[in-house]
């Protein structure tokens, strides 16, 4: 039994790993409360509330322990983490993990990097432009020049990311990149229709993850995380808004 | 039609790789986006207006990614993000963001709230699908208890 009820502050601890991995990896606000909920109550702590928004948790279990505070900078998305971490919350929540073996998994998930190499995600979203060309009714000679564009885009965006950890300037500049190129090819004579192809490449960019969590955190009730997210996601197709239009604007 | 069947597939696909979705849920991540990218041309085509045709895809997405979380035991968010891509008024923000830039602003006005108005739409299509389930949930958890009271 001694097992099962571990430390109320080891709980809180475990509580708040796991929602930071989820939080860091783009998970939905209510999930995240959802889990760390799950997760306290699965110890014999009923009475848990938790305070998420995308740049912070805090977190308390009632009684004499504080409540806990985490900040989150960084967010990427990465839904292969969000799924392990439910796991690890259902199989808790069944009994099929003690607390100890629970917050080691979780410091496993968290420093393990899961992502597809990058070579893989650069032909992801340049097949991505091309079919996304082809389904806002393009035409097939521009299939080539928009695969091309929303490549070169994608990698300038993971290149610019990595280097400078200025927020939003990556994606002004992939976007100016994406643009320059289609113009390119569209004064080359290879690509006819430059909007269908700006359009088709910059869809790798574009914070649709974003726009949908923050509406459905608003009609949630989550009023901070979904005006929080609305203007990042703002922010973004904003960045990308601009990079086109200087393109545009010399056209 | 087969076209866009195809290609909505590969793009839907290709996003969970940029998602990093688990490699076993590719397949029906690009599954479930050509399901919803169906359903929004067939009734883009058919005349309805472009937020409608959003609202039904958006909830049919969410309905198969409901299904689908429920038979693997994995969070929706997988299945419905991959899926709700493509519905992303990312062209009609484009064409907003071009008529600001040569100062057409009633026209780039117009464009910016249509494109807010579909992703309003997409929300709602996620939400009633929810509010279904729940419902369907509730139900269900009543018959049980009605069962063991007979019992």
């Amino acid at each position: 039994m001694e097992n099962r009820f571990p430390q109320t502050h080891e709980v809180i601890e475990l509580c708040l790993l796991a929602g930071k991995i989820m939080l860091q990896c783009g998970a939905e606000t209510y999930r995240v409360e959802d889990t760390m909920t799950r997760i306290a109550a699965s110890f014999g702590l009923p009475q848990s509330h938790s305070y998420v928004t995308p740049t912070g948790i805090i977190f308390s279990i009632d009684g004499t322990e504080p409540a806990k505070f985490i900040r989150i900078s960084e967010r990427t998305t990465d839904l292969y983490k969000v799924t392990l971490v439910n796991g690890v919350s259902r199989k808790l929540s069944s009994g099929e993990m003690t607390s100890e073996q629970a917050l080691n998994r979780l410091k496993e998930i968290q420093d393990a990097n899961f992502t597809f190499p990058i070579y893989q995600q650069i032909i992801a979203a340049s097949i991505a432009s091309g079919c996304f060309l082809m389904m806002f009714l393009g035409q097939w000679s521009d299939f080539i020049p928009a695969v091309i564009a929303g490549g070169l885009g994608f990698v300038c965006f993971v290149f610019i990311h990595q280097i400078l950890k200025v927020r939003f300037f990556s994606e002004f500049v992939s976007s100016l990149v994406i643009g320059l190129i289609a113009f390119l090819f569209v004064k080359m004579g290879v690509g006819t229709q430059l909007d269908k192809i700006i359009i088709g490449s910059v869809m790798p960019l574009v914070p649709g993850l974003l726009i949908t969590n923050a509406v459905r955190d608003l009609m949630a009730g989550h009023l901070v995380s979904g005006l929080s997210k609305g203007a990042d996601a703002f922010l973004t197709a904003c960045a990308i808004g601009t990079g086109i239009a200087v393109v545009v604007a010399f056209y | 039609m087969i076209v866009h069947l195809i290609t909505s597939f590969i793009a839907s696909a290709a996003f969970g790789i940029l998602f990093n979705a688990p490699k076993k849920s590719l397949l029906k991540c690009g599954f479930v986006g050509m399901a919803g990218w169906f359903v929004y041309i067939f009734l883009v085509n058919k005349e309805f207006d472009a937020v409608v045709a959003s609202l039904v895809a958006a909830f049919v997405i969410a309905v198969i990614s409901q299904i689908f979380a429920r038979m693997y035991k994995t969070p929706i968010i997988i299945f419905s993000v991959a899926g709700i891509i493509p519905l992303v008024p990312g062209g009609l923000a484009y064409d907003a963001m071009r008529h600001f830039v040569v100062n057409d602003y009633n026209v780039a006005i117009q464009l910016a709230a249509k494109a807010f108005m579909i992703s309003g739409a997409i929300a709602v299509g996620l939400v009633i699908s929810e509010v279904l389930y729940q419902l369907l949930m509730k139900i269900k958890f009543k018959q049980k208890k009605k069962a063991n009271e007979v019992n």
